[in-house]
């Protein structure tokens, strides 16, 4: 469904970032990728998004590529706006929702690539289905929602653009146990009942590995391992690093968090 | 009293063609984060342009009216396009630079394309007041209230019921985040210079009616200043409350102080005002809340 073949991604045309990575995401399935902080999972999954150019971020080799109907198209190099179209769409780390939107608005700016209406209202009952308490709170401005309440908007604001591959970004990122196992949940579901192919980036790894196919593992912008979830999962190099890394990580990644929202304006 | 009321009413109507103005400017700020100094410029752009087009005698005010808002619409894409697009990730300051720049620039434009002096702009708005429980009330002062209620109430609905009036706040909330769900951030961009057109059209209209169409026309432009900083420069809110403080202000500081200083308080009271809020409020009445959570 996607696959990534030797990307190389640069910053500020001359921080190589990603040196070479290549991840296969077959249909259907839930590919995740794991790494401690830094390793260049975000970049990765902004790279297939086509949006590292506000960050001054380049694929300068390799191909980014996606099944659609007539078989493989290439999508790197291509409009962040065409890419959403083509069926591919990122939720991204920290959760990033419209604060001064509603948490409908949210959801309605989710599927702006859309003009048949009347399945977007469709949809919109759909994401309720699946977050019952966004239902609740449709008219409470999203900066005010909990964060485990704007996480699940952020799903389901991507969930809006009809998506066929959904690109996570450290959704557990800052939430509480249960709230985490929830929204595991709920992308497993997603999966299986929406059939959404899903690429899940994680620093937890015990939980991504649980509802994951298949695992790679990612360090220093490149694909040091990957294999079945089941066989990493039972791997010691990453019973040792990642399942026991997991705390360290959630914090730095913290830190990232605020970069970007520092960041946020870079277009003025 | 009656003299007071007078200044009220007249001020607070003025006051609202003041917050549709800087509601144009105040949607460039929030999408964009550039501060449009040629807003002014824009509208004195929009008054030549309809004293123009009404001079020639070609058309009447009824089709002059689209054809100005469609013109402004089009000066809008092609400044964004072409004067600010290339700027998109260069320092705030060149980009202020830019725009006090295109501010002359369309002014010696104005100047060379139809010539100094001042043109009518005549309005079929009768000149006598209205009389209203003894309070004086300028038509034209009417209609100017009515065109930014309608145009004010006209943008709302473009912002909280339509796709792209949706997505201009999306980006102006987060545009990397915009990108994600495959909103144009560009063409956001441009759009919000498109409606700055419509609004500066509309004051075009009136301004070059109230007071004639010349180059000095920007300078009445120039009030979105403190319009906005009473208002906070990303509050559409804080533009029309701050609006009608100004024509408030302004109106009863020209009724009282005039006949001592003989006149001219109009043009300086709203800046005298801006100075002081400044002082207290560096941010404006209404400048974005920042949500912060518990
Ligand atoms: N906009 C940027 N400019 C320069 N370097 C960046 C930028 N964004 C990320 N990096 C660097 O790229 C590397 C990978 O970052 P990232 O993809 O965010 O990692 P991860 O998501 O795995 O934590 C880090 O060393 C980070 O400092
Ligand atoms: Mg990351």
């Amino acid at each position: 469904m996607l696959r990534l073949n030797n990307v190389e991604v640069v910053y500020d045309r001359s921080i190589l970032v990603l040196r070479g990575v290549s991840v296969e995401v077959p249909e259907g399935t839930i590919v995740t990728l794991l790494g401690s902080n830094g390793a260049g999972k975000s970049t990765t999954l902004k790279a297939i998004a086509g949006i590292l150019g506000p960050e001054r971020g380049e694929v300068t080799t390799g191909s980014i590529e996606l099944k659609g109907r007539d078989g493989w198209v290439r999508i790197d190099h291509r409009l962040p706006e065409e890419i959403v179209r083509m069926g591919v769409v990122l939720v991204m780390e920290g959760r990033r929702v419209f604060e001064h939107l509603t948490a409908e608005e949210n959801l309605l700016a989710g599927a702006h690539t859309r003009r048949d209406l009347g399945a977007v209202r469709r949809d919109l009952d759909l994401v309720y289905q699946y977050f019952p308490r966004l239902a609740e709170r449709r008219r409470t401005r999203a900066g005010y929602l909990s964060g485990g309440e704007q996480q699940m908007l952020a799903i389901g604001r991507g969930l809006m653009s009809q998506p066929r591959v959904m690109l996570l970004d450290e959704p557990s990122l800052g939430l509480a146990p249960m709230l985490v196992e929830e929204i595991f949940e709920i992308v497993k579901r997603l999966n299986q009942t929406e059939g959404v192919t899903i690429l899940l980036v994680e620093q937890n790894a015990a939980m991504a590995l649980t509802i994951a196919e298949h695992g790679s593992i990612m360090e220093n912008g490149r694909i040091v391992l990957d294999g079945a979830a089941d066989t990493l999962q039972n791997n010691e190099d990453i019973k040792e690093f990642y399942l026991g890394l997991s705390e360290v990580g959630a914090r730095k990644s913290y830190r990232d968090v605020k970069h970007y929202r520092r960041r946020k304006r870079w277009l003025s | 009293m009656e003299f007071f009321f007078d200044l009220t009413v007249n001020g607070l109507l003025v006051g609202l063609m003041y917050a549709l103005v800087a509601v144009g400017f105040v949607l460039i700020y929030k999408a964009t984060s550039v501060i449009n100094f040629a807003q002014g410029d824009l509208v004195m752009f929009a008054a030549y342009g309809a004293a123009v087009m009404l001079g020639l005698g070609w058309m009447p005010l009824w089709a002059v009216i689209p054809v100005l808002a469609t013109g402004m619409v089009a000066l809008g894409f092609v400044l964004e396009r072409g004067i600010l697009r290339p700027l998109i990730g260069q320092p705030v300051i060149s980009v202020i630079m830019v725009t006090i720049g295109l501010a002359f620039v369309l002014q010696g434009l104005a100047a060379i394309l139809w010539k100094a002096g001042t043109r009518e702009l005549p309005l079929p708005v009768r000149v006598e007041p209205y009389v209203v429980g003894g309070v004086f009330i300028s038509p034209i002062n009417v209609v100017a209230a009515v065109t930014a209620i309608l145009s004010l109430v006209a943008f709302g609905l473009f912002f909280t019921r339509s796709r792209f009036g949706i997505a201009m706040r999306a980006v102006a909330d987060d545009q990397q985040a915009s990108m994600t769900v495959g909103i144009n951030v560009r063409r956001v961009f441009a759009l919000s210079w498109a409606i700055a057109g419509i609004a500066a059209a509309a004051g075009g209209l009136i301004w070059g009616n109230m007071l004639g169409v010349d180059t000095f026309l920007a300078l009445v432009g120039l009030k979105v200043f403190p319009v906005v900083i009473l208002g906070g420069l990303d509050s559409i809110l804080g533009a029309i409350v701050g609006g009608l403080i100004v024509g408030l202000v302004e109106s009863i500081a020209a009724g009282y102080l005039d006949p001592y200083v003989g006149g001219g308080t109009k043009d300086f009271v709203p800046y005298v005002l801006m100075i002081l809020v400044l002082f207290v409020r560096p941010h404006g009445f209404f400048g974005r809340e920042i949500i912060e959570r518990v």
